[in-house]
């Protein structure tokens, strides 16, 4: 039998191959001949064979079949064969396979052997790529070569039993006493993986970061030195000596200075020091002082330092290597909450920062652009935003455009500054605006009397240019509908009033129905929009037509709409203008996320209409009166319906059912749950208008002499409710009644029916677990019942 | 560190060293589909990306690109350093590298690495330590290769 080919040759005819056929064809061909001599149990060129198989491997092609010659190999007594049995083992064998177990005791044996590069390989192979069984297995072969002599060994045994902790973090315990002098080795190897070993540990045990506080002037003496000593080749890079452990020390002396002052005040010095006199010229320096400005932010830095290491930021950002830039803009908006006025010192070199050609640049000025935004700046940095808007690359348009419209809430110097800021986001990137933005804006508008006019000759004139923004024209649509009136009357102060007819606007708004641009939900928001101007035109016949001729659309929320618009004029003509009168001012509810939807009164969007699920609306009691004053009620807090508008032939009994209810708040609480001393309180909040939607708070309280630690309250409802459930106030309950742990639920009930609920509370008690089930049935029927509703279609 | 690969321009795996435990079918989505991105990225651009919750660095060497993922804490800026310090490990030792040095070298290439790093970490920080353990461990392989086949330390 011939010797198997040598690997370089391998390596060269595969290389020679034209197509990916002939390559496969060459590979198939030698795998064959390597497993016939893997199955002969030949020795002499196991070695080869192995290693070329790798170099197929890692064309992408099987070698699993290799697996257990790796094992072969690695129990072999040549070094060569070890060499190449360990790093196969690497490559091919992964810890989900139970033939990596086998590696264990070769692995322990090549530990003690006499050669250190044998003891090398077998640390370097279970520092990377060890079980948990394995390390369980050689942690103390490890621990013992933590204590060495020999640095060559004792800083692959540090790095080998950081792998150990983070795979077994129970072991840490083992490896402490031999930490004890770890860091009065001159060795830069063993100081640089001891640090890291020290980091490790500090990082994943509170009480070790509190034993090795100690060694907080040892670790700034070193690295005084490394500063001050002169030039040491063998560490030198570009005049900085050994930046790699001078990053590394500067770590974990963040960890070590975190919230603790007297570390914090031991290392003030040496990272001035470093700040001052590191040279910035090459990546090098730029490094140590990107860690050490961590560091200084991170620890309790008095605020002179903080301030120099801002200003380190803001050098940073005017630097010409981009990757300094981006690692600057990272840390800023790391730090613009706690060190917000520093960093608006920096305001325009960011701002500058958003016409970088790095996508990743691009974003995160973007979001430190919109976190520096405030009262006083708010008008030059919108218009950098705008205009950031205007160009950026579509994936940056809706965060930004969010971004705007969230800033402009807060901070608009005016009502005309305001809604001049959200049409220009709406005709520039208004395809790009969130869905929830269009109620946010509607809101909005509304609550900007004086400006309802201007607003609406606008957004009439911005539908004239361009009707293929959906947002915008919902917007619009919405806004015709409600102001039409000032529309047509050529009232506007702000600007110069345009003449236009009630025909020229109800052409546009059927346009808008005919369009093929338009997506359902802007057909519903233009028809209903005509609808509302029948109460405030003159053109009653024209809008009657169109209302009849919807009545058989394809499109069935617009079919239903316009039935049921058209029943209003045939047979509740008399009620149609209160109904479609003026929105009143709305106020918003406090929304818990970016993505919770704002209801507006009474007009729905189409997750809506489909019966999802609406937020609740707290109405205020003012606006109710106004609204039952017509018809004559009591100071009683309505129900506005806003899923599916109800059919106007119940409308008239549902308005008179109304007036019969009363005191929908004061829902009496329950107790839900009380067992092993803990308790579990159910209260109501004050009953929500939207009758569908129970908002509970569960009140945990412990009247054991223990507290109830890592406390998880969970909850589960039949399928037809929908469940939401808020952050709890803490996961402890503490004994003896001593407090309570507080969390809201928001329970979601359409069909109306008797809430049930499922309960399961997990929570550590006097050191053991403990889990309960149970079930919640005796809800108060208040908290469910249905209530009359009134159908006011917006 | 979390993982290393070296790749060609036209997206050739030539080194692949990973420090935590994924299957090879894991493995490979992993190299390809990153391969594919920093391949699409322009050179002007920056050296950092966040790429699935990773974070990723990477350099481009003649005609290699060396790519790293690190951990959320790792220092960007020093992970290039390690890289160049790697890059410098490997020009001597090869004299003057060159991409088919590492083609035809691979195993070397390998064994030049878990000498600087291990578990993902640097081992050691001096150069010349590095080189001279290699040294030391290729003429260890010779000798125990001399006592083989031919008498002559043909490696492999």
């Amino acid at each position: 039998m011939p010797a198997p080919i040598r690997l370089r040759e391998l390596i060269r005819t595969i290389r020679t191959a034209r197509t990916q056929a002939e390559e496969r064809e060459m590979i198939q061909k030698e795998c064959a001949a390597i497993r016939s001599s893997f199955r002969e149990e030949d020795n002499t060129y196991r070695c080869r064979n192995v290693a070329k198989l790798l170099y197929m491997h890692m064309l992408g092609y099987p070698a699993h079949f290799g697996q257990l010659e790796c094992l072969k190999l690695i129990a072999s007594q040549k070094f060569t064969d070890k060499r190449i049995g360990y790093l196969g083992a690497m490559l091919l064998l992964d810890e989900r396979q139970d033939v990596h177990l086998l590696m264990t005791n070769c692995i322990k044996n090549d530990l003690n052997h006499s050669t250190q590069y044998v003891q090398g390989l077998a640390l370097c192979t279970l520092g990377c790529m060890g079980s948990s069984e394995m390390c369980r297995d050689l942690a103390g072969e490890v621990e013992k070569l933590l204590k060495t002599s020999n640095s060559y060994l004792r800083k692959k045994a540090a790095l080998c039993a950081v792998h150990v902790i983070r795979k077994v973090p129970e072991l840490m315990e083992m490896f402490l006493p031999a930490t004890k002098n770890l860091l009065s080795e001159k060795n830069h190897g063993v100081l640089h993986t001891s640090v890291v070993l020290l980091t490790e540990m500090c990082e994943r045990s509170p009480d070790m970061l509190a034993h090795f506080r100690k060694l907080v002037p040892q670790l700034v003496r070193i690295l005084k030195n490394l500063i001050m000593s002169g030039y040491s080749p063998e560490h030198d890079v570009s005049g900085i000596s050994d930046p790699f452990l001078q990053v590394r020390i500067l770590r974990l002396l963040r960890i070590l200075g975190k919230s603790d002052d007297d570390s914090s005040e031991a290392m003030n010095d040496i990272l001035a020091q470093v700040a001052t006199n590191t040279e910035t010229s090459k990546n090098v320096g730029n490094a140590i002082l990107y860690e050490t400005v961590l560091t200084i932010m991170d620890i309790k830095s008095e605020s002179g330092l903080r301030v120099l290491a801002i200003n380190i930021l803001g050098r940073f950002l005017l630097n010409n290597d981009k990757n300094i830039r981006y690692v600057a803009l990272t840390s800023l908006l790391k730090t613009v909450q706690t060190d917000h006025n520093a960093v608006q010192r920096h305001r325009s070199t960011i701002v500058d920062c958003l016409k970088d050609l790095d996508v990743s640049i691009k974003r995160r000025a973007m979001e430190l652009s919109f976190a520096l935004v405030n009262g006083n700046n708010i008008r030059g940095m919108m218009k950098e935003l705008l205009y950031f808007l205007d160009s950026c690359d579509p994936e940056f348009k809706a965060d930004c455009a969010s971004g705007v419209f969230l800033a402009a809430e807060k901070y608009a110097p005016s009502k005309r500054w305001h809604i001049d800021t959200i049409m220009r986001v709406l005709t520039t990137a208004g395809s790009y605006v969130r869905d929830d933005s269009v109620p946010n804006l509607i809101q909005l508008i509304t609550n900007s009397v004086e400006m309802h006019a201007y607003t609406v000759q606008r957004l009439y004139k911005a539908l004239l240019d361009d009707i293929s923004q959906q947002p915008l024209v919902q917007v619009a649509s919405w806004c015709i509908g409600e102001y039409g009136d000032l529309l047509v009357s050529g009232q506007c102060e702000e600007e110069e009033p345009i003449q236009v007819t009630e025909d020229e606007v109800l052409d546009v708004l059927e346009g808008l129905l005919v369009s093929n641009l338009s997506t359902p939900v802007t057909r519903g928001y233009a028809l209903t929009a005509i609808m509302k101007l029948s109460t405030r035109f003159s053109s009653v016949n024209r809008i009657k037509k169109v209302v009849s001729i919807y009545g058989s659309s394809i499109d069935v929320e617009l079919q239903q709409r316009a039935v049921e618009y058209n029943a209003l004029f045939k047979k509740y003509d008399h009620m149609r203008p209160a109904l479609l009168e003026r929105m009143p001012i709305m106020e918003k509810t406090a929304t818990n996320g970016p993505t919770e939807i704002v209801q507006t009164n009474g007009e729905t969007e189409p997750s809506v209409v489909e019966a999802k699920h609406p937020p609740p609306v707290t109405q205020p009691a003012n606006q109710a009166n106004d609204l039952l004053d017509l018809l004559g009620g009591n100071d009683v807090v309505p129900v506005i319906q806003t899923t599916m508008p109800t059919k106007p032939a119940s409308a008239g009994g549902e308005l008179l059912d109304l007036l019969g209810d009363l005191s929908l708040s004061g829902i009496p609480p329950m107790t839900a749950y009380s067992k092993n001393g803990l308790k579990i309180d159910f209260t109501f909040e004050r009953a929500n208008p939207n009758p569908n939607i129970a908002v509970i708070t569960i009140h945990a309280s412990n009247s054991t002499e223990a507290d109830m630690t890592d406390f998880v309250f969970q909850a589960a409802v039949p399928k037809t409710f929908q469940l939401q459930l808020l952050s709890p106030s803490s996961n402890v309950v503490p004994a003896l009644n001593q407090g309570t742990v507080t969390q809201v639920i928001r329970v979601l009930n359409l069909q109306k029916q008797q809430l049930r609920m499922r309960i399961k509370l997990t929570y550590t008690h006097k050191g053991s677990p403990v889990q309960d089930l149970a079930e919640v049935n005796n809800f108060p029927p208040q908290s469910w019942h249905a209530h009359p509703s009134l159908g006011l279609i917006g | 560190m979390q993982f290393m690969l070296l790749f060609s321009r036209q997206g050739k795996l030539r080194l692949q060293k990973w420090y935590v435990p994924l299957s090879d079918k894991e493995r490979k989505k992993i190299s390809r589909d990153l391969v594919q991105t920093i391949l699409a990225r322009k050179p002007k651009m920056c050296s950092f990306l966040e790429w699935r919750d990773l974070k990723i660095v990477y350099k481009r060497y003649a005609s290699l690109y060396f790519c790293c993922a690190v951990e959320d804490q790792d220092n960007e800026l020093i992970t290039l350093e390690i890289i160049h310090r790697y890059v410098e490990l490997l020009d001597k030792y090869f004299g003057s590298v060159c991409e088919l040095d590492i083609i035809f070298n691979f195993e070397k290439a390998y064994f030049i690495l878990d000498e600087f790093l291990l578990g993902g970490e640097a081992q050691e920080t001096s150069k010349k330590n590095v080189l001279k353990a290699i040294e030391q461990a290729d003429l260890l392989q010779e000798v125990s290769m001399l006592s083989s086949i031919d008498g002559f330390s043909w490696l492999f």
